[in-house]
């Protein structure tokens, strides 16, 4: 699994920084820098997590 | 502007040209004779001639057209090519020199591009203040209906005046009534794009090739060029070169062949511009050992892109040069992706404030910080352009940015500037 945002949704909201710090920072402007590595399995519940609390459900689980 | 191949097999796509009014289909045919029937070469088998051929788009980001054309086959629903002739980029001429002299083989390779993916509807996009475009174009497809060649309906799109109207995304919105932004991806346009059906968007260029190799066959194409990259390719050169203009080269052509061919370097320079505003500024040292190959750019982390190869004049300040066109590409973001909105604005700021001498200490590693972080967050590549051409320009002339920001502004920034800037939503 990886993680992906739309970048025209996302308004910096922050909160997936918060839940899932492991693969996402904020830069400067609060905006997600996500690793674009896929996510190891023990993790993959944390990204779940991120993408639901995301209030303009920017974020995207992708299989790959 | 002059038009001219500078190889013996050359030119080929600037063939037909002539320079004396409206292009004429009969000349165009006489040049290049028919093009085949469908039964003698139908979609698939055009498909495999692009991918033979390795045909890949001109537009920029020269992605393989076969790839394309099978992702838009793989689609379901009925068809519909783009041919792109929004140039977007300031200093190319490339595609209005080919809507405008030679619409024929641009509409040649739309009719194949349609059968090869299916289609019946061809929608030519060209910018709206290329009033030439339009007019060329009215004017071919009157004769080639009048001569009844075409199994394709086509219709003519006049879009927006701006840096991102030709971004693939961009102009799929135009055509479908929404804004000249970007959209998310996915979906592709090749899977839904205009009217929601699988839309294949192909350069005007692009296509003119197809209608070239769709008559002469793979082998007469890659007789030119590089194994890799088979074939010829038009670019703009301006500058400090003689004759500036439109050339056809032959893929992988040594830069010094072509600023030869454009009767030569003016003077001193003090470096080069490739591949456009998204493109990559070398240092002058470079010129003589540059082969305008992916390889050959790749090594020195440029590419060809649009096809733009800009000499500057030694008389010229680079850094000057450098955060005009950062301020312009700012100011064309679409304002929809956070990171480019900020991050864009941040650079074209920054950069100001040093060419100015007025920049804070660790105004040099901000950029840095944000060149690196930005590419790839945004939905189109506009953050990624703006990052790869202030990022080269840093890195090639390192004396003239650090003296800038410790001295303010030289005597060259004065200087008239070359890179041209369009006026904000004005003709280009």
């Amino acid at each position: 699994m990886k993680i992906r945002v739309n970048p025209i949704s996302c308004h910096a909201h922050g909160l997936c920084a918060e839940l899932f710090p492991e693969w996402i920072r904020l830069d400067e402007w609060g905006y997600p820098i996500i690793n674009p590595e896929a996510i190891p399995r023990d993790l993959e519940a944390h990204a779940r997590r991120a993408a639901d609390a995301c209030p303009t459900l920017a974020l995207l689980l992708t299989r790959d | 502007m002059s038009a001219t191949g500078i190889d013996v097999a050359l030119p080929r796509l600037l063939a037909g040209i002539s320079h004396r009014g409206m292009a004429v289909h009969d000349r165009h045919l006489a040049v290049h004779g028919p093009l085949p029937s469908a039964a003698r070469l139908d979609g698939g088998a055009i498909v495999e001639l692009a991918e033979r051929a390795r045909l890949r788009g001109r537009g920029g980001a020269r992605f393989p057209s076969a790839v394309k054309m099978r992702a838009v086959r793989a689609s379901r629903g009925q068809a519909i090519v783009v041919a792109n002739g929004c140039e977007s980029e300031p200093m190319s001429g490339k595609d209005a020199l080919l809507l405008s002299e030679l619409p024929h083989l641009v509409l040649d390779g739309a009719t194949l591009a349609a059968r090869a993916v299916g289609a019946e509807r061809v929608i030519v996009a060209f910018e709206r203040s290329n009033s030439d475009a339009r007019a060329s174009l009215e004017h071919a497809l009157k004769q080639r209906r009048a001569a009844g060649v075409d199994a394709v309906r086509f219709e003519l799109f006049a879009a927006a005046d701006t840096f991102l109207t030709g971004q693939e995304t961009s102009l799929v919105s135009q055509i479908n009534g929404g804004p000249p932004r970007p959209t998310f991806i996915p979906p592709r346009p090749t899977a839904r794009g205009v009217r929601r059906r699988p839309t294949l968007v192909q350069n005007v260029e692009t296509l003119a090739h197809l209608a070239l190799i769709a008559r002469h066959g793979v082998d007469w194409y890659a007789q030119l060029g590089t194994e890799a990259e088979p074939g010829s390719t038009l670019v703009t050169v301006l500058g400090a070169v003689n004759d500036p203009g439109v050339y056809e080269i032959e893929c992988g052509t040594a830069l010094e062949r072509l600023l030869a061919a454009a009767g030569g370097l003016r003077g001193a320079i003090a470096g080069m511009l490739i591949g456009g505003y998204f493109g990559s500024w070398l240092p002058a040292a470079l010129v003589s050992e540059l082969a305008l190959s992916d390889a050959g750019l790749a090594h020195h982390n440029a590419a060809l892109g649009c096809g733009v190869v800009v000499a500057l004049p030694a008389a010229s300040c680079p850094v000057a040069e450098t955060v005009r066109v950062a301020i312009y590409l700012a100011t064309e973001t679409a304002n929809q992706c956070g990171p480019c909105v900020h991050g864009s604005a941040a650079i074209a700021r920054t950069l100001q404030a040093i060419a100015q001498g007025s920049a804070q200490p660790g105004a040099l590693a901000d950029l840095g910080r944000w060149t690196t972080s930005l590419p790839g967050r945004g939905a189109c590549h506009l953050p990624d352009g703006l990052a790869h051409f202030v990022s080269t320009a840093l890195a090639s002339f390192p004396d003239a940015f650090d003296e800038h920001a410790r001295e303010g502004a030289c005597p060259a920034c004065g200087a008239e500037a070359l890179l041209r800037i369009p006026p904000r939503g004005g003709a280009r």
